[in-house]
């Protein structure tokens, strides 16, 4: 048990250091299609993460959805869009813009962690257990019934938005 | 484990996530900014469901609620993409700082 | 006859539907299947709720018993009775459960009746407690409280419903005439049908949460139908509005819906369920008063109450039979019927039964006043008509607040038949004179148009209250009710009702007279209208006679009729299920003679002044050359002067001088001094409080925000990732306030 939790947390924090890495690479790196790659590896990571949370079905889905679908359609954004394959300097914005960002990120980053510290302090997951798929789907289609369906509209309205937007007349 | 472990992972990917909104000029890199801050929506949500579903097994609404940021998020970047292409096909540009005509 | 009550959901499905299909295939079919399957939609409705009213008057005569009544008042309180073979036992078991919760109320005899067997349909007939018939599905569940969606069926709602039912069948009928030709006929047919689906919904609805559904529905028909023609500007700013004015009330409205809903449990927002607990001895009063009266802001937007009325005379830039079905007849009464169906709420809240004046009704009283005298310095027909309606208004919420409930209900359904009438009637005139409703360019028309002419007179009469059209008896009820009370008189809202019966009486005479007497001074040639006008105006009419006579008092000047055919709509309409105890008004002869009195008065005054030219003429007139000219040119006043007081005078012998005196100096004085007072004060209120004050307040808050708005756009850039570091750097402040400081 206890060279599980071990394990665990190994694990969690070479994921943790990847995701770290890869998000700041996102938001740095000159080069646009690397920033779409360094994008996977934090989304790969945030799927190993619900994987280490017994969260198998979001795990899934994360990975279906977000590496299957979202990360092709950023592609195919870069490529109609014909960035520049190569680095480019023109994609951040001036000097203070960047100043500003980055101080209120660090604000808000020791805000919140000292927020979830001083109110989390070192509480423990209990006994971590397997969220089976099919409950997930008793509590979408009994509890979160009228969420999901308004969720459905949405992404049909986004759908249909998509189009009427991006379609050359 | 700690649960503070996963919300400070999240924590930092929301901060680096409004870096990039705030710092970043292109439109792509802006949207993948904002993927990066829904991620770490999504590890709290599913962190607080793990740690709810060890008291009450059947509680799994963390999932459900990451599930439905999931299927927003889908919804946003296709509508964002679509924006962005359309901004593109009107300017030759995805700057974001060009479409400034909001200005009063 | 069979059941109508457990399905009446089919009505208004039935025209939600038409209303579709005329979206879909309007268009299409043309014209006249368009208004072709609006009426039949609405005919069917009609004869629906004549079923269910039946149903419903059936179900007073015999009240149910036994299981039937228990698992009737189970339903009634937002509960599933078991279905299964034993059902008589558990219910009956299960009644003596839920009895607890529901003797809480005013009706101890609930769980009595539904035990004992035989004596159980005597206690019935005597009226006791007969629970309305709810039937509702759970609509959805969030966060473990059950939303659900319902019909209510009681004596209320089906008098609701063959109101609306009938004058939208009549408007109906009347439009295919009145909108001949027009471009958006499909949209104004589908738009009418969308509306009466809308107002039936609403009045069928068992919860709070639905009324605001079918409260909002109706407020976007409205605004559809205000700007019908919005290719006038006026038209587009007249529906703007009404239905801006309209949501600052529905502020007060969804507040008062979500008060309430916490008052009574946080369980149910069943309209029975919320009215039991603000009637048990356990209700918060203080959170009754501020539920009370944040839903009167509703019903101070919704039935134009001072000081939100100013959108209603606007609103009459819609075609005219619109008017009369929804700012006339059905949608303003949405905001009285919503007192009336959550009457336990402003009774306890607002503390009716004790008290002697209160917020409610003495807005009500003052409206009624406010809307009277505004209603003497229009020149346009229908806003005559239309600060007539709110003056009407005024008198509903003020019967509901001196606590005469079935007063202010039954002067809702009379006004609702004459008031239609006349906005048809104004109709029908306008259309004979291109499209006018200026009275100045109207007069003589009773000559070319007989039909129009006699159903605006019997209207008219009706709204003044003169005996024995409608309007008397739900006048006299209100103020009857004014005068006894509760407990104590509400005298200051009994003075309001008498000054109101007087003036209503004499401004209609002013329109009436202005319209139909003298010379016809317009070019158009005017001609009666066809028999689609004019027969729906003489079914108005036929109802404005009889309807009053449906709740003919037990003690009318010493005539005592059999008790079967007196006070029938109190019987049948007024709730006796988590209903506040009411004491009824017995019908005041001195105030009927007094009130009486006052409306002949009224338009004796108006004949008077507007048709036999008697007063001061021409006062307003500022300048004075303009005034001689004016005077000398168009009135015949110096002539009728100079007949009677220089030509009659000097032939006729001194005693003839001196009865012409009399005439002149006194009577005249007499009348001149009462034209001229109630003139000048209808000027100033006009001025002042309707002109100054309110759209000041109005005018202000709008300099008020382009000032703050000319200094915001100092920081508007344009660029979004700057409002974003804005956005962020407050979030961050906002969030630092909230972990240090709090």
């Amino acid at each position: 048990m206890l060279a599980l939790l071990v394990a665990q947390n190994i694990a969690f924090y070479i994921i943790a250091a990847l995701m770290v890495v890869g998000a700041l690479r996102v938001v740095t790196c000159k080069n646009l299609m690397h920033a779409a790659l360094w994008l996977v590896l934090v989304l790969a990571g945030a799927a190993a993460q619900y994987i280490l949370l017994a969260s198998e079905f979001v795990a899934i889905t994360q990975v279906l959805v977000y590496l299957g679908a979202i990360i092709v359609l950023f592609l195919f954004g870069i490529m109609l869009t014909r960035a520049k394959t190569g680095t480019d300097d023109d994609l951040d914005n001036k000097k203070s813009a960047k100043f500003i960002g980055g101080g209120i990120a660090v604000l808000l980053l020791g805000l919140m962690g000292y927020s979830l510290i001083d109110g989390f302090k070192d509480t423990e997951f209990g006994n971590l257990m397997v969220q089976r798929t099919s409950q997930v789907s008793d509590s979408i289609f009994s509890t979160y019934l009228l969420p999901f369906e308004v969720l459905s509209i949405l992404l049909l309205a986004a759908l249909i938005g998509a189009i009427v937007l991006a379609r050359r007349d | 484990m700690f649960l503070n472990q996963f919300l400070l992972l999240a924590a930092i990917l929301f901060c680096i996530g409004v870096y990039g909104v705030l710092a970043r000029k292109n439109g792509v890199l802006v949207l993948m900014s904002i993927e990066l801050i829904l991620n770490a929506v999504n590890i709290n949500l599913v962190a607080f469901g793990a740690y709810w579903n060890a008291t009450d097994n059947t509680n799994v609404s963390g999932q459900v609620f990451a599930l439905f940021v999931i299927a927003v998020a889908a919804a946003e970047v296709g509508v964002g993409l679509a924006l962005v292409l359309l901004i593109y096909r009107n300017r030759q540009s995805i700057d974001i700082d060009d479409v400034d005509m909001l200005k009063g | 006859m069979f059941n109508m009550i457990d399905k009446v959901w089919i009505i208004p499905a039935l025209m939600a539907s038409s209303f579709l299909v005329i979206l879909f295939f309007g268009k299409r079919w043309g014209t006249r299947a368009t208004a072709g399957i609006g009426i039949a939609a609405v005919s069917i409705c009609l004869l629906l709720s004549v079923i269910v009213a039946g149903n419903w008057i059936s179900r007073v005569n015999h009240p149910p018993t036994g299981a039937a009544l228990a698992a009737d008042v189970l339903q009634a309180n937002g509960l599933t009775p078991q279905t299964g073979e034993n059902i008589a036992g558990e219910v009956n078991a299960a009644t003596h459960d839920s009895g607890e919760t529901v003797a809480a109320g005013s009706h101890a005899t609930m769980s009595e009746s539904a035990h004992t067997d035989a004596s159980a349909s005597e206690h019935g007939a005597e009226h006791e407690s007969v629970p309305p018939v709810v039937r509702a599905v759970t609509w959805f569940q969030i966060g473990g409280i059950e939303f659900e969606m319902g019909t209510l069926v009681d004596g209320l709602a089906a008098m609701m419903l063959i109101t609306v039912c009938i004058i939208s069948l009549l408007v109906h009928i009347y439009s295919t005439e009145y909108l001949h030709g027009d471009v958006r006929f499909t949209h104004y047919y589908a738009f009418l049908s969308l509306f009466t689906a809308s107002m039936l919904f609403y009045v069928l609805s068992s919860n709070t949460l639905q009324m605001l559904v079918g409260w909002e529905l109706v407020g976007v028909c409205s605004f559809g139908l205000i700007g019908h023609w919005w290719e006038e500007k006026k038209n587009t700013d007249a529906a703007l509005k009404a239905f801006l004015t309209n949501r600052v009330g529905d502020i007060g409205l969804i507040l008062g819906v979500i008060i309430t809903f916490f008052a009574a449990g946080g369980t149910s927002f069943n309209v029975l369920h919320i009215n039991e607990y603000a009637l048990s001895q356990s209700a918060n009063t203080t959170l009754l008063l501020v539920g009370a009266l944040c839903l009167f802001g509703g019903v101070t937007s919704k039935s134009g109450q001072f000081p939100l009325h100013t959108w209603l005379p606007d609103a009459m830039a819609g075609p005219t039979p619109v008017s009369a079905l929804i700012h006339a007849a059905t949608m303003v009464v949405a905001g009285v019927y919503l007192i009336a169906r959550l009457y336990g709420v402003f009774f306890s809240g607002l503390a009716i039964g004790s008290s002697t004046f209160h917020y409610v009704a003495f807005i009500g009283g003052f409206t009624t006043i406010i809307g009277g005298l505004l209603a003497f310095v229009q020149t346009d027909l229908k806003k005559v008509l239309a600060y007539s309606t709110i003056s009407q208004l005024g008198y509903m919420v003020m019967a509901l607040g001196v606590g005469a409930w079935t007063a202010g209900v039954f002067h809702l359904f009379t006004h609702a038949f004459f008031k239609a009438c006349l906005f048809l009637g104004a109709g029908s005139v306008s259309h004979a004179c291109h499209h006018t409703f200026d009275m100045r360019e109207m007069g003589g028309l009773r000559k070319k148009m007989p039909i129009t002419h006699a159903t605006f007179l019997i209207a008219t009469l009706a709204l003044a209250g003169i005996f024995p059209l409608a309007g008397f008896w739900s006048k006299d009820e209100i103020l009857a009710g004014a005068s006894s009370g509760q407990q104590n008189a509400y005298t200051i809202m009994l003075i309001f009702g008498l000054i109101t019966a007087f003036l209503t009486a004499a401004y209609m005479g002013r329109a009436y007279w202005l319209t139909f007497w003298g010379d016809y001074r317009g070019h158009a040639k005017p001609h009666e209208s066809p028999k689609v006008i004019t027969v729906p105006l003489m079914i108005l009419a036929g109802c404005a006679i009889l309807f009053g006579f449906t709740n003919f008092p037990g003690n009318f000047f010493g005539i005592h009729l059999p008790s079967g055919v007196t006070t029938r709509f109190e019987h049948f309409v007024e709730p006796t299920f988590a209903f506040p105890p009411l004491q009824h008004a017995e019908f005041t002869p001195w105030l009927a003679v007094v009130s009486t009195i006052l409306a002949a008065s009224g338009l004796f005054l108006a004949y008077q002044y507007y048709e036999k030219n008697r007063g001061p003429h021409g006062l307003t007139s500022r300048n004075k050359v303009a005034l001689a000219g004016y005077t000398f040119l168009e009135n015949k006043y110096y002539l009728d002067d100079l007949y009677t007081g220089v030509v009659a005078g000097s032939t006729k012998g001194p005693l003839a001088r001196a009865a012409n005196w009399f005439n002149q100096n006194i009577l005249d004085g007499i009348i001149n001094g009462i034209g001229l007072g109630a003139r000048k004060i209808a000027a100033v209120v006009y001025v002042v409080a309707d002109q100054l004050i309110i759209d000041g307040a109005v005018n202000g808050s709008g300099q008020g925000s382009e000032g703050a708005g000319q200094l915001l756009r100092k920081i508007q850039t344009g660029k979004v990732q700057q409002y974003a570091s804005i956005l962020f750097a407050g979030a961050v402040v906002l969030a630092g306030v909230l972990v240090f400081v709090v």
